[in-house]
């Protein structure tokens, strides 16, 4: 996907490469045998991924005894199966989290990309205090927020809701997301905003007509990181949705080891190959995001 | 600047400010950034507040029925005798001194193989990126335990080199090292800070090396350890507070019991279990604090050693 996107400086700054190696005396063997390493250690790595997926197609008894990626006899009854294992089936969990996540992503992108452009351009008293506190909250540990928060929560009636995972999202609270819009807002022009002033555009007009259709990676980057943490987010869940209704993908799935069944590996492993499947599709469609964004700012 | 100059030239004189309003204008100006800033200042209430109300909460004995009672210090003194609390103390700083190092010299050592002249580094970058997104998950934490499991492929492959199978999950000496291992295994994210930090070295210091014979090691340690120092270290300091605040792996891993023999009872675990099982409110927050001055303090260790190694005159 990636090798066809590369555009012409990509390609020149590869065989600039390829001479430098060349010059650095690597031979044609051992830029091979690195080939040989890293294919290793691929599939290495990805080797846990693939019995997941192999074994999900396995009947139960040939999980452990079988170890060949290729099912010796195939179950795909696995994923009807653990379609309904549990109390509700897990359509109903799937369509939990992705009403989380969705709303997740919309708070994010609404309530970051308000804060960004207020610290990226505009200028007004304590700005620059607020700054250094806002990226003071990037570094702090938010298990220190944990009991008085829960406290709230329990206090405004929100336990076994989904609104302490959703408001905080529509607060700014997460301060990765905005320091990473700054970033990108300051790399923006500033003559495209006295353009616009003198054209008779409050802040506001520049913030929605100019700003926002021009932040659109910055923005693809946010909804995706917001996307496979949420989707993964297992303890806000945990510690605040008891009733099994409610459950998110996560917490349906512990339930599988959590209950009796030590024995019924092939409908657990059918669910988590789903639970993980989106975030591997949003991982192929958004690569290019997600790479930019963590070398910007270092988000995991 | 000079743009912006001749721009103000030819202003029509309506748009210049005139100087008697500058005190308004400053208000108005004002007022827009707050505005913008308004979801902002409302989240921060809910950061602020929580903050000092847990400082407060630590010295006091509170079961969410009864109100806090204030106790002075002896949330602090009863931590030092708790036997549990050492435990996942040891769990932690072991699970952190090892694999934080560990994953970030598997990293360095990744990214600098995928450096320069390799082809089909979109592939590999993805192969050893995607782990790093999934390793939180509970899926892949399960599917760990299987992996591990006395007839897992782990086993299996290791009887293959007449390796005795052992119980990883089972077995309190083995069962941290699967984590660890787990934590190895996501070292894409930091991989791809490298990758991006190693892109910047200029081509030419390596030239200049070659030209003076500089060894392949030297160079290592002359021009690329110096140059990434800077993104070696924040990767350091991300990870290390990461680390530090374990909660899922140890929770799924085991039941949510931190077994076995409390071999996997992360910190935060242990926290979760006091506050949220126990109710033990204060107690709870009296090591939330304690962590995050631990935490502070490493951060700061971190901060003053950079002063010796982290290079920024380039």
């Amino acid at each position: 996907m990636s090798t066809t996107m590369q555009s012409p400086r990509q390609q020149a700054g590869r065989e600039d490469d390829d001479a430098l190696v060349e010059r650095f005396g690597s031979s044609r063997r051992s830029r091979f045998s690195r080939h040989v390493i890293l294919c290793a250690i691929g599939l290495f790595m990805m080797y846990p991924l693939m019995w997941l997926v192999s074994s999900s197609l396995k009947p139960n008894g040939l999980i452990f005894s079988d170890l060949s990626l290729w099912p010796a006899a195939w179950h795909p009854a696995n994923y009807t199966e653990g379609w309904t294992a549990l109390e509700y089936d897990f359509g109903v969990y799937f369509s939990n989290s992705l009403v989380i996540v969705v709303l997740s992503i919309i708070g994010n992108l609404f309530s970051c990309s308000l804060a960004a452009y207020g610290f990226a351009r505009l200028d007004f008293t304590g700005r620059k205090l607020f700054f250094a506190l806002m990226l003071g909250t990037m570094m702090l540990p938010g298990h220190v927020l944990l009991i008085p928060q829960y406290i709230l929560f329990a206090k405004l009636g929100w336990l076994n809701t989904y609104y302490p995972l959703l408001v905080p999202n529509f607060l700014a609270t997460n301060a990765f997301y905005i320091f990473l819009m700054v970033q990108f807002m300051r790399s923006l022009p500033t003559e495209l905003d006295d353009a616009a002033r003198i054209d008779g555009c409050g802040p506001f007009r520049t913030f929605w007509s100019i700003i926002l259709p021009l932040c659109r990676p910055a923005f693809a980057t946010t909804a995706i990181f917001t996307f496979i943490s949420v989707w993964n987010e297992f303890f806000g869940p945990l510690l605040y949705l008891t009733d099994p209704e409610l459950y998110t993908v996560p917490l349906a799935l512990r339930q599988f080891v959590d209950s009796e069944g030590q024995s019924a590996w092939g409908p657990m492993f059918a669910m988590s190959v789903l639970s993980l499947a989106p975030i591997i599709g949003f991982f192929i469609a958004g690569q290019k995001y997600l790479v930019k964004g963590i070398a910007t700012t270092g988000l995991k | 600047m000079t743009a912006s100059a001749a721009e103000a030239a030819v202003m029509p004189e309506a748009v210049r400010p005139p100087a008697p309003l500058r005190g308004r204008r400053r208000a108005r100006r004002d007022r827009a950034g707050y505005l913008f800033l308004l979801p902002w200042f409302i989240g921060m209430l809910f950061t602020i507040v929580p903050f000092f109300a847990s400082l407060y909460l630590a010295f006091t004995d509170y079961d969410l029925l009864t109100p806090p009672e204030w106790i002075g210090l002896e949330n602090f003194t009863a931590m030092f005798s708790d036997p549990a609390l050492l435990q996942s103390l040891k769990v932690t700083f072991v699970y952190t001194f090892v694999s934080v190092p560990l994953s970030l010299a598997a990293a360095l050592g990744v990214a600098m193989m995928l450096n320069r002249g390799i082809r089909g580094l979109p592939w590999y970058r993805a192969v050893f990126y995607l782990p790093s997104l999934l390793g939180a998950s509970v899926a892949v934490v399960l599917l760990w335990r299987y992996v591990f499991g006395l007839d897992g492929i782990v086993n299996a492959f290791l009887g293959r080199f007449g390796v005795e199978a052992i119980a990883w999950t089972s077995d309190p000496d083995y069962a941290l090292t699967t984590l660890i291992i787990l934590h190895i295994w996501t070292f894409g994210s930091p991989m791809v800070i490298f990758l991006a930090g190693l892109r910047q070295i200029p081509v030419m210091y390596y030239e200049a090396a070659a030209v003076d014979g500089a060894s392949r090691w030297r160079r290592f340690r002359s021009i690329t350890l110096p140059l990434l120092s800077p993104i070696i270290f924040f990767n350091l300091i991300q990870s290390l507070i990461a680390s530090f605040q374990t909660f899922t792996q140890g929770f799924v891993m085991n039941n949510g019991g931190g077994g076995p023999a409390n071999s996997t009872l992360f910190y935060n675990l242990y926290l979760y279990q006091q506050g949220f099982n126990q109710f033990n409110m204060g107690y709870a927050s009296a090591m939330a604090w304690t962590l995050l001055v631990i935490i502070a303090a490493f951060t700061a260790l971190t901060f003053i050693s950079a002063k010796y190694w982290v290079n920024y005159d380039n």
